[in-house]
């Protein structure tokens, strides 16, 4: 073992989502990655040992480790979105599993909202389908960095390159209609374990990486926002104590881009101006913040900041829009479909106004990547392009340059249910 | 890495502090639960991060189940006082005593279950509308499916089918009378983060988890501590051995590792060669395949 600044305690840490239902080996993938990276205990694999023999299976049944909920492991499908954890040497990965079917848009929502990189498999058998068009469509619209698209049970076509090569140029023609910036493909048996941590030996012709490989080697560095800094003021931290008589400093996390000590700074809505004095982290004091740190900002001049305010750089980047007349394409997640006129609390960065649904544009038809403009009733899993009016102005960007401060939630208020996430235009 | 770039454990970090002020901000009367085990005492240490200078603005809570190592007792006792923290502890004895719970009997007896009961009164009693939890997706298969903000009905129950969506970094707090929140502020966790982040914080730890002698007795293949209320049966037979807490629960599902390691870089270096999950030794998980869930939907922990 090295010392602390050094080796192990530095990996970065990736969060990717895979798309993708159990007939495409969706789970046996993910359950191959934690195997081979030995992610696995000896305890889990006696667990699913046993439960792949009480359900008859007569292979070690590795989708077994991914099932959480009892109902899930009896009807052999995923129900919502799980989480799970594997770490090579270069870095520790958060993985959200999410089920494919059209009746679980919503999770795969969710699970690409705070993803890196989402793997898209394709079934070697079955080539680009639908579900298919609807996972990039999710992933564009997600805005998630990087896209790696793994033909899966190339075992079942002889592996045979023109296979890999069709499905991969179908795919393109798919993605040229999109906005997806980085995209790989991989030709791979999960069930085998081919080219998913070790390169296959049936697959020569295949000159690229392994799936692990390029989880470990993609460059996130500039996923993030570096250029426009935003502060959403999170808490105020007054301690009123002996020690701290006049400390007066704002929490949060910085959503985008980066700011230093003695920076001038504009403080949203009221537009005083200050500069940044300190920028606290318990009991060390930085030089300069950036995204996605969680610190603490103390400013110059004694000016009145609360939650839901925004500090941002008074020269420099772009400033936020202002705004009270939002467009944003929304995803639905409730069953009672999403009422004309109707009035939900809406949360953006720190921030919980109400608003009111003015129209609706179209609705996607996200398996033909067509628009609807007959049909606007908004319902579960759709996805639609509306405009809200807020009762108060927020300080947006859009979606597509910043994740952070282009994102919202509606809330229904009478149930206080998540009913759809949105995403600034 | 780039020049702005946080390694794994800052980013973790900086992703627990935010849902710690963010459940501070949020709800009127939030709880974070303390059981003296290392997840606990990383989510207590990173709410002292997330108000510093202040204080942390919730008091904690101790389910107490009366069959506590008296090693976590005496150190809650202390990092209380030594950061001016406000400690409320509820006992599990006061609910059997109510005739609230019912004790288990038998070898297996465990008041692990039973601290469901006491701890859905105290939150009613004390009126907390968020309960913050040191629960890892990483630790079991139910939880692997828990949101960070965790909705429960009025008698304290989890629905995990019908859980609310979580996007990005905003969380859903709202709710109506009588419901509260499970807060899981560090989530993302991992085992091996945890032990990472305690040698890189220098955070101090309650004895057991460093290797000490002890009189034990194997049960199943598993080491476990012998104490005034453990039943033995016939054939186990109490010895000295060289143990460690990898996990701490209370002293009847608490498996103890055979281990010499004596600093944090030996508990890492056996973490990381470890081929079975630290729940592997806890006796509360193996009753069933769905064991967790089954006491999650009834508002364990």
């Amino acid at each position: 073992m090295s010392g602390k600044d050094t080796g192990y305690l530095n990996m970065e840490l990736l969060r990717f989502t895979t798309a993708g239902s159990v007939d495409d080996g969706k789970s046996t993938l993910i359950g191959r990655l934690l195997y081979d990276s030995k992610a696995i205990f000896e305890d889990q694999m006696e667990a699913i040992e046993r439960a792949s023999a009480r359900l008859g299976g007569e292979q070690v049944n590795l989708a077994l480790l991914t099932d959480g909920l009892r109902a899930e492991r009896e009807q052999g499908i995923t129900i919502d979105v799980a989480y799970r954890y594997f770490a090579t040497p270069k870095r520790k990965f958060i993985i959200a599993d999410t089920p494919g079917h059209l009746q679980y848009t919503r999770n795969m929502v969710t699970g690409a909202s705070t993803a890196n990189a989402a793997i898209i498999l394709i079934d070697a058998r079955h080539g680009v389908l639908e579900q298919t068009r609807r996972h990039a469509y999710i992933a564009s619209l997600l805005q998630i960095p990087h896209l790696i698209i793994c033909v899966n049970k190339m075992d079942l076509v002889g592996y045979k390159q023109e296979v890999f090569e069709q499905i991969s140029s179908d795919f393109d023609a798919v993605a040229s209609k999109l906005s997806v910036k980085d995209v790989r493909f991989v030709p791979i048996s999960a069930l085998e374990g081919d080219n998913v941590v070790t390169r296959s030996e049936k697959m020569a012709w295949y000159q690229g990486p392994t799936l692990l490989y390029i989880l470990e080697n993609i460059h996130i560095g500039s996923d993030i926002n570096r250029d426009d800094f935003r502060f959403p003021v999170q808490y105020v931290i007054r301690p009123q104590s002996k020690d701290w008589p006049d400390y007066r400093g704002y929490a949060g996390r910085v959503a985008s881009g980066v700011v230093a000590v003695g920076d001038k700074v504009l403080v949203l809505p009221s537009g005083f101006t200050s500069s940044v004095k300190s920028i606290d982290l318990y009991k060390d004091s930085l030089q300069r913040a950036f995204a996605p740190q969680s610190l603490t900002i103390t400013l110059e001049d004694d000016i009145d900041i609360s939650r839901g305010d925004m500090i941002i750089k008074e020269v420099n980047g772009i400033p936020p829009r202002v705004e009270q007349n939002i467009d944003m394409m929304i995803c639905w997640f409730n069953e009672k479909p999403m009422v004309p006129g109707g009035k939900y609390g809406l949360k953006h960065t720190t921030t919980e106004v109400r608003c009111v649904v003015k129209d609706v544009q179209y609705k996607m038809d996200i398996n033909k990547l067509d628009k609807e403009f007959n049909d606007l009733t908004v319902r579960m899993n759709d996805i639609a392009r509306i405009s809200l009016r807020t009762t108060k102005p927020i300080f947006i960007d859009a979606y597509k340059t910043n994740r952070m401060t282009g994102s919202v939630i509606l809330i229904d208020e009478g149930t206080n249910e998540t009913v759809a996430a949105g995403m600034i235009l | 890495m780039d020049k702005y770039q946080i390694n794994h454990l800052k980013e973790l970090e900086a992703e627990s502090i935010f849902v710690i002020r963010e459940v501070a901000a949020q709800f009127e009367n939030p709880v974070m639960l303390f059981s003296g085990g290392k997840d606990s005492i990383v989510m207590f240490y990173l709410a002292l991060k997330a108000f510093y200078p202040a204080k942390v603005p919730f008091p904690l809570m101790h389910i107490d189940t009366g069959h506590n190592f008296q090693e976590t007792l005496d150190y809650r006792d202390k990092l209380m006082e030594s950061t001016g923290t406000k400690c409320i502890v509820r006992y599990v004895q006061d609910s059997i005593d109510k005739g609230r719970a019912t004790e288990e009997t038998g070898y297996n007896a465990s008041r692990n279950k039973l601290q469901t009961v006491t701890l859905l009164d105290a939150i009613e009693e004390l009126k907390f509308d968020a309960a913050m939890g040191g629960g890892r997706r990483d630790e079991e298969k139910a939880r692997a499916k828990e949101r960070f903000f965790s909705h429960r009905d009025e008698f304290g129950q989890w629905d995990p089918k019908n859980q609310r969506p979580e996007l990005w970094n905003l969380f859903n707090g709202n709710k109506n009378m009588g419901e509260h929140f499970r807060v899981f502020p560090i989530s993302n966790w991992t085992e091996m983060d945890v032990w990472q982040y305690i040698y890189m914080e220098d955070i101090e730890l309650p004895s057991l988890y460093y290797t000490h002698q002890r009189e034990v007795f194997e049960r199943d293949g598993v080491i476990m501590a012998t104490a005034p209320f453990m039943k033995l049966r016939e054939n186990e037979k109490p010895k000295i051995m060289s143990v460690r807490c990898r996990t701490i629960g209370d002293i009847t599902c608490t498996g103890l590792t055979l281990s010499t390691a004596n600093s944090l870089e030996d508990i890492i270096l056996e973490v990381a060669s470890s081929r079975v999950t630290e729940r592997g030794g806890r006796a509360d998980d193996k009753r069933s395949d769905a064991a967790m869930e089954d006491r999650k939907k009834e508002g364990y922990f």
